[in-house]
């Protein structure tokens, strides 16, 4: 890190001394400033005072900005040390400069800076973006956590601290048992933002990740209600505490978590509905989605519930119905922008932690008071877990671990949220205040520090189950939809009420109510998940299909018949009768919207190059989903992109799924030359495998209750428009059109589309017979054109159309060279 | 077929205990079908259903409120009376099921207890993988087709009244598409289940062991 983060920090040390700087210069240079101010009118004024504290913050920004992008320059340092732990030492090394400049603790992290400004973008990230499933699934077991495990661990902590300062051991403190247990209950609470910070860069499984976040959201309630119910203890004085007021305090946690849900759920319902109709003011879309959660936040805050509850809740709640509401591009900027601040906020919270502990002022050292702080939240933490955990297991299914165990109570970090709070106390009432700030800033910095740092290798070393960071397959959405349904049927049929009850019950109750409320017409018909799924996977074959086009070589990928590329056979210049059939063709087939710029170009075709772009244009239209080249840059405050989009999206959906019945059906008539070709292709794979147990495709007959294959050969196509008539019906896109003069002109009887996988292979004689020079794929691409198909590793052989599209040039391809040895062998 | 009876791979559990539950080794040793308590229970259920007969017809189903909105009622419910699940033959649907056959299709959806050791837990995992693909296969005939895929993901689909059946068509398509995919990237791995690469079936693959082999919940 010395040398590679050198010249970052070099640069570092002269924006702090910057800052230093700054706030002193401002004194020299006001005067000369106020000197020649009745000189008349100035040119060119220097007002430092008057932008000064913006000024000064978005310095701040920047410079937590550029340590950010500093830590990541060496990858071997953010990968060991957590990045809160690195900001925390970051801000200890900026404000012991400031502070030896200065002498002067100007920056510190304030507690209305910090809940009003920097908590709430990080708890909002932290709801929309929450797992729902995941969250309600283990909420019992999150709600035990940071209710019951809070109030264990602020009792226990301060109440043992009490014990010992009754032994004496701390010496002299001018304290009572109800600032221990007020102490007790700040430091208790496990801090969602620490947790966060941490947890995201180890990777544990979801389950536990969920349980330890959850908790360190939830338990918001239980320490504010503790908070204040000791601070008012304290102000009321021990002696005058009635049994009253206790049974406050507990109907107080009630009203505070409940409420704060409420409001939460309140104002997730109206930004929901917000959403719904926003359809002609796209550009501010977004902005309701963070006004309308923040507002959350201030009125339970306003109404003194939990706040953190509240815009957590609002963000869990209104993410279905906002995310199928706004438009994609809404949704993009609001997912980006929620990020943004929320590891702005973040970055900032740990840097200002740093900064803040530079200050003589608030340090009062206590050695065994601090010790035996970090000694018995850590105890207690891990007995609290251990206790519950048991208790839990015999309710769970999925039993908690030892190890989950161990790491749960090893991840119980402390935050800003503790230090916000013991920043807060009033220090008339609490006199130790700088002691309990002092020994809380320790806890923060050996829990972030020490603990961020050795959590990774611990759960590396415990073998924790790590969290599979892959996407869902359209296969296991399926199946996971089923199973949701088996498994709430068999409670049903048993009688039972359980999780998938509850979970039908309420989706079933979503479907026909809240949806139809809080969604848009359109938005309800598209908003399944698995079409979704199939939606992205769809997008991202397109996606990498351009790019490897690009890659290649701009928009050679195209097959595209051209006269400077006349090697193959195949590719003849198409007869101007046949370009022109097809296109009439196509434009009768197809009076959509796909069409519109066809029959602009209508009138400009014949010529091949036309014919070209023509196929060009359809082509980027059909298979470049959302082509970034294609935003035209709009100064306009209020449009952003024209809304063709929703049409467009069906059109391309029905056609990719009919070029993938078109792919099924080819395999099914299976013409002679493509099979071939797929044979080849095939037979690559095969070698590639060096699976040659099985030489001519005949498989082992297993026993029916142990096979669990899908069988090619018993494909029916019954529907009568998906007649096996060769696709004639189906070509309706650029790219069949194209196929079809590419048939005409080979005058070869042709099938569009072979999709080698699902090819049936009865006869293993043609195999044999492929010519050994076209086996190994370097030499069946001697031409010209073979270099820029698309690579045909399995990796890339993916499910589909648009990357049918490849598959179907790399056979035709495979036909172009392979057709005249092939017909020595006929 | 494995001729082990389901119940058998399932661990004692009384109702309440989660599999956490402390089981001695040698509780654990001694494996034990469904608790008694769990027996009773689902007898009650049981003649609920039947309304005190001691078989239950397809029809006793209609009578569950809460089944009606399921899309994939009907083949939940066919599972029930299947022949194989039943372990009574390798196809065909049996009339009706007596209290017997009706805890042994229960008997699927017991939790894998992690503390067996791994032959069972595989056994278990096997029979209830085996449940669900029986599930898929409507025509017994040992293999998931494009057309009986197309027809579950149709099922499952049609509880959106807004997705039209050609979408749910090639959702199918994409899945199987996906699947032989999938299974063509781990043909070195399943050699059996695939058929080798020169055999173009295709699995349904499970996305790693998790997905099937959740613990289904303790339904009794």
């Amino acid at each position: 890190m010395a040398g590679r983060g050198a010249p970052g920090w070099g640069l570092l040390w002269a924006l702090a001394l910057a800052l230093g700087g700054l706030p002193r210069a401002r004194g020299i240079e006001e005067e000369p400033g106020g000197a020649h101010g009745s000189e008349g009118f100035q040119v060119v004024t220097f007002k430092w005072h008057h932008v000064q504290d913006p000024y000064i913050i978005a310095l701040w920004i920047l410079v937590a900005s550029l340590a950010k992008i500093v830590f990541h320059l060496s990858h071997r340092v953010t990968s060991v040390v957590p990045e809160s732990a690195l900001l925390i030492v970051l801000g200890l090394v900026l404000g012991g400069i400031v502070w030896a400049a200065d002498h002067l603790a100007s920056f510190s992290l304030t507690p209305t800076v910090f809940f009003f400004y920097l908590l709430p973008p990080i708890v909002l990230d932290a709801g929309y973006f929450m797992p729902n499933r995941l969250f309600f699934g283990n909420l019992g077991t999150i709600l035990l956590y940071a209710v019951v495990g809070t109030v264990w661990n602020a009792a226990t902590t301060g109440l043992s601290l009490y014990g010992v300062f009754l032994s004496g051991l701390m010496g002299d403190l001018r304290t009572g048992l109800l600032d221990f247990l007020l102490f007790g209950s700040l430091i208790a609470a496990v801090d969602p933002v620490a947790v966060l910070a941490v947890f995201e860069e180890v990777h544990v499984n979801e389950v536990l990740f969920i349980i330890v976040f959850g908790e360190s959201l939830l338990n918001d309630a239980v320490t504010v209600v503790l908070y204040n119910v000791f601070e008012s203890f304290v102000t009321l004085g021990g002696d005058n505490v009635t049994g009253v007021d206790c049974v406050k305090g507990v109907v107080s946690f009630f009203v505070v978590s409940l409420g704060g849900t409420l409001v939460g759920v309140a104002f997730a319902f109206l930004l929901s509905l917000v959403t719904r109709f926003t359809k002609h003011v796209r550009i501010i879309e977004p902005g309701f989605v963070f006004v309308i959660s923040y507002l959350s936040y201030l009125t339970s805050e306003m109404l003194s519930l939990s706040a953190i509850l509240a815009i957590t809740f609002c963000g869990i709640c209104c993410q279905k119905y906002v995310k199928a509401n706004i438009s994609e591009q809404s949704a993009t900027t609001v997912r980006y922008t929620m990020k943004m601040l929320a590891s702005g906020a973040e970055t900032i919270i740990f840097m200002f932690l740093g900064i803040s502990a530079v200050d003589p002022l608030i340090w009062t050292w206590n050695t065994a008071f601090v010790l035996l702080t970090l000694v018995f939240i850590s105890v207690y933490r891990a007995i609290g877990v251990v206790l519950q955990t048991w208790v839990l297991n015999r309710y769970r299914m999925v039993p908690l671990e030892i190890i989950d165990q161990v790491v749960m109570s090893y991840g119980g970090l402390r935050g800003a949220v503790a230090y916000a709070l013991v920043v807060l106390l009033d220090e008339r009432k609490v006199r130790e205040k700088n002691l309990f700030v002092s020994t809380t800033v320790i806890v923060v910095f050996f829990t972030v520090i020490f603990q961020g740092l050795t959590i990774k290798p611990l759960v590396q070393w415990l073998k924790v189950k790590r969290s599979e960071q892959r996407e869902p397959k359209l296969n296991e959405k399926l199946h996971g939809r089923a199973f949701d349904h088996i498994l709430s049927a068999i409670e049903d049929i048993s009688g039972q009420i359980g999780h998938n009850y509850l979970r039908d019950k309420w989706s079933n109750f979503d479907r026909k109510f809240l949806s139809k409320v809080l969604m848009r017409k359109s938005a309800q018909k598209s908003r399944d998940r698995i079409l979704n799924v199939f939606h992205e996977l769809n997008l991202k074959d397109a996606i990498s299909y351009v790019a490897e086009g690009e890659r290649r070589g701009s928009l050679a990928f195209i097959r595209s018949p051209s006269t400077d590329n006349m090697v193959n056979v195949d590719f003849n210049t198409p007869r101007p009768s046949v370009v022109e059939a097809s296109v009439s063709y196509l434009l009768r087939e197809n009076v959509s919207a796909v069409c519109l710029d066809m029959q602009s170009l209508q009138q400009r075709r014949r010529s091949i190059r036309d014919t070209e772009d023509m196929v060009t244009h359809h082509t980027l239209q059909q298979y470049l989903y959302k082509p970034r080249q294609e935003y035209k840059h709009l100064y306009s405050r209020h449009e952003l992109t024209p809304e063709e989009d929703e049409k467009q999206d069906k059109e391309i959906f029905h056609r990719t799924m009919r070029k993938r019945l078109e792919s099924f059906k080819s395999a099914k008539l299976g013409i002679n030359q493509n099979k071939k070709a797929a044979k080849l292709y095939k037979r690559e794979r095969a070698q590639k495998r060096r699976n040659s147990s099985i030489p001519n495709g005949k498989l082992p007959t297993e026993s029916p209750a142990s096979t669990f294959t899908i069988k090619e050969n018993d494909m029916e196509f019954s529907d009568p428009e998906e007649a096996p008539d060769n696709g004639v019906e189906d070509m309706s896109g650029g790219i069949e059109f194209l196929a079809g003069v590419t048939q005409d002109s080979a005058t070869g009887p042709t099938a569009g589309i072979d999709n080698p996988v699902f090819s049936p292979d009865e006869d293993p004689g043609i195999f044999a017979q492929v010519p050994p020079w076209l086996s190994p794929e370097e030499t069946v691409a001697p031409s010209q054109r073979a270099r820029v198909q698309l690579p045909r590793s399995p990796g890339t052989f993916r499910r589909l159309a648009p990357f049918r599209l490849s598959t179907k040039s790399v056979d035709s391809f495979l036909l172009a060279d392979g057709a005249a040895p092939e017909s020595t062998h006929m | 077929m494995p001729s082990a009876w389901p119940l058998t791979c399932l661990s004692k559990r009384t109702p309440g205990s989660g599999p956490g539950a402390s089981v001695s080794g040698k509780e654990r040793a001694q494996r034990q079908a469904v608790s008694s308590d769990q027996i009773e229970q689902l007898h009650r259920r049981f003649k609920q259903l039947s309304g005190d007969q001691p078989t239950i017809r397809k029809e006793n189903f209609n009578n569950v409120p809460d089944l009606e909105l399921n899309p994939i009622r009907s083949k939940i419910v066919r599972a029930f009376f299947d022949n194989r699940n039943l372990r009574k033959g390798p196809s065909g649907l049996a009339d009706e099921i007596n209290f017997e056959d009706f805890l042994t299709i229960m008997s699927y959806f017991q939790p894998i207890d992690i503390a067996m050791d791994p032959e069972q837990v595989e056994l278990c995992r096997k029979e209830k993988l085996r449940f669900l693909f029986h599930m898929y296969d409507s025509d017994s005939d040992g293999r998931i087709t494009l057309e009986e895929y197309r027809n579950v993901v149709e099922e499952l689909l049609s509880g959106n009244p807004h997705i039209e059946k050609e979408s749910a068509r090639s959702i199918a398509d994409g899945a199987m598409m996906e699947a032989a995919s999938v299974c063509v990237g781990h043909m070195a791995d399943l050699p059996r289940c695939c058929g080798g690469p020169v055999r173009p079936v295709a699995v349904i693959p499970w996305g790693g062991p998790e997905l099937p082999c959740a613990p289904l919940p303790l339904t009794a």
